[in-house]
């Protein structure tokens, strides 16, 4: 089973950093906030605006769940869990990025989308991920994947992190 | 927590179970906070109130919690309905399933009756009070709040004052309190309170135990009026009894004790005028709490009515 490791995801989100400071900050207007999408891309999210923080650049940082939002809910037997969404500010005329893990059907991040405007008017958006493994099933693309991936279809792409799985790769 | 269909009592429900609904509740709450206070969670869903008691707060806290997670609600007024006309508990749940309704809310005089319907229908029912059985979403608006005043209800004692044995409010808050790991006294009219030989629960008759068993939580429940002036209850005397006059609120203040009522309040009976303003009265969270408990328990209830069986 192919494997990208720790210290590769590590390089990756140094990569993903210098594209947010070199791409994304300079296009953004109103102020710049990372959104992350609970669980795994919040976990991300908050190594990203550590990262910016650590390079000199102050980034707010919010966690959405999108869970009350998806299409499929009255499709499942059980209800997942929730999370809280903590956003402590208004995304009104702000550049957003919001941050998942893993790029897949669209279907998350069209749900993202619906959290967000619920919470205000930002002025931009952008989608940015840790890896995009295709399959769309909606007219929506990431601006910025760190990994770009072409396994069979059906394949299970997971990213584990340390801080919520005890253990940090991407298998598929 | 596993698929469940139903809410009818506390004790139906695993732990596990009740601790996704408590975490499920703050994250509802979070939605209040929002400029949209509406998620699409149940978007497209029927919720139907079939209340045979009359309610406000309780009726009204379910129709805010399915309009914010975009259900359409249907309101049943039972004194304008068939039933005044005879029509059977049955009957009424046919011509209601036929309307294709996907969650029913049902409060009743007698107890048993939402089981009985939860029985008869694919849809989800929930239990909004039966008698002096059970009122499963009372119970955890109540340990929400008290999870969120303390950050844990495990180790904190509450007394319930009050005509504790008729009371559906009593039964269901105390047991999700003590499976949550608190503890509970009951203290009221020697008669209306159950012997501590049977519910396990410390039985007090006067304030002066009830202070000594050091609470942390006064949780008055409403005199009803109907049981007003009867042997039971000398309506002038209660207040001096077993309300929270202006004394025993300053004792409460000088112990940082809460108070909590499951409403609506009686002032004067149950409590004073000046206890409404304490720093420490959780009534106004109770409400809030009580719509986020709802949307929690409605998100986590899955009807059988798919393929619009």
């Amino acid at each position: 089973m192919p494997t990208i490791n720790k210290a590769e995801i590590e390089q990756a989100l140094d990569a993903w950093v210098n594209h947010l400071l070199q791409h994304t900050v300079p296009q953004a207007t109103g102020k710049l906030a990372i959104v992350g999408l609970i669980t795994h891309g919040d976990v991300l999210a908050r190594r990203l605006v550590h990262k910016l923080a650590a390079a000199g650049y102050e980034a707010e940082y919010g966690a959405i769940d999108i869970t009350l939002y998806r299409d499929d809910l009255s499709l499942r037997g059980i209800r997942p869990a929730l999370s809280s969404s903590y956003l402590p500010f208004s995304p009104d005329d702000m550049t957003l990025v919001l941050v998942d893990d893993v790029c897949n059907t669209g279907r998350t991040a069209r749900a993202a989308m619906e959290v967000i405007f619920e919470y205000g008017r930002p002025s931009r958006v952008e989608l940015q991920c840790l890896v995009d493994r295709g399959e769309r099933q909606l007219p929506i693309q990431p601006n910025y994947a760190a990994f770009t991936l072409t396994a069979p279809q059906n394949t299970r792409v997971q990213l584990r992190l340390t801080d919520i799985d005890g253990e940090e790769n991407i298998t598929y | 927590m596993n698929p469940r269909k139903d809410l009818i009592t506390i004790d139906s429900l695993s732990d596990e179970d009740i601790r996704t609904i408590l975490d499920s509740t703050s994250a509802m709450k979070e939605i209040f906070t929002k400029s949209v206070k509406k998620v699409p969670a149940l978007k497209g869903k029927s919720v139907l109130t079939l209340f045979y008691e009359p309610s406000t707060r309780t009726r009204s806290s379910f129709e805010v919690a399915a309009h914010r997670l975009s259900a359409d609600v249907t309101t049943f007024t039972v004194s304008t309905s068939s039933v005044v006309k005879g029509e059977s508990v049955h009957d009424t749940i046919d011509t209601l399933m036929s309307m294709k309704m996907d969650y029913i809310i049902v409060r009743h005089k007698n107890s048993g009756i939402p089981a009985v319907i939860a029985r008869h229908c694919k849809a989800s029912v929930i239990n909004a009070g039966d008698g002096a059985h059970a009122h499963p979403s009372q119970a955890f608006l109540d340990a929400f709040t008290i999870r969120e005043k303390y950050g844990d209800v495990a180790g904190k004692r509450v007394v319930i004052i009050g005509d504790i044995l008729h009371s559906r409010v009593a039964r269901s808050t105390s047991t999700i309190l003590r499976r949550l790991g608190a503890d509970v006294a009951y203290m009221g009219p020697g008669p209306l309170v159950p012997q501590e030989q049977h519910t396990g629960i410390p039985r007090f008759t006067d304030w002066e135990q009830v202070f000594r068993w050091k609470p942390d939580v006064i949780y008055l429940l409403r005199v009803q009026n109907e049981r007003m002036d009867t042997p039971f209850f000398p309506r002038g005397d209660y207040h001096q009894a077993f309300g929270v006059t202006e004394e025993r609120l300053r004792r409460i203040d000088d112990l940082n004790l809460s108070i909590m009522h499951p409403g609506p309040v009686n002032r004067g009976v149950e409590i004073c005028d000046a206890a409404m303003d304490y720093r420490n009265c959780l009534i106004n969270n109770q409400v809030e709490n009580g719509i986020a408990a709802r949307m929690s328990i409605l998100y986590h209830l899955t009807p059988q009515t798919q393929n619009n069986d």
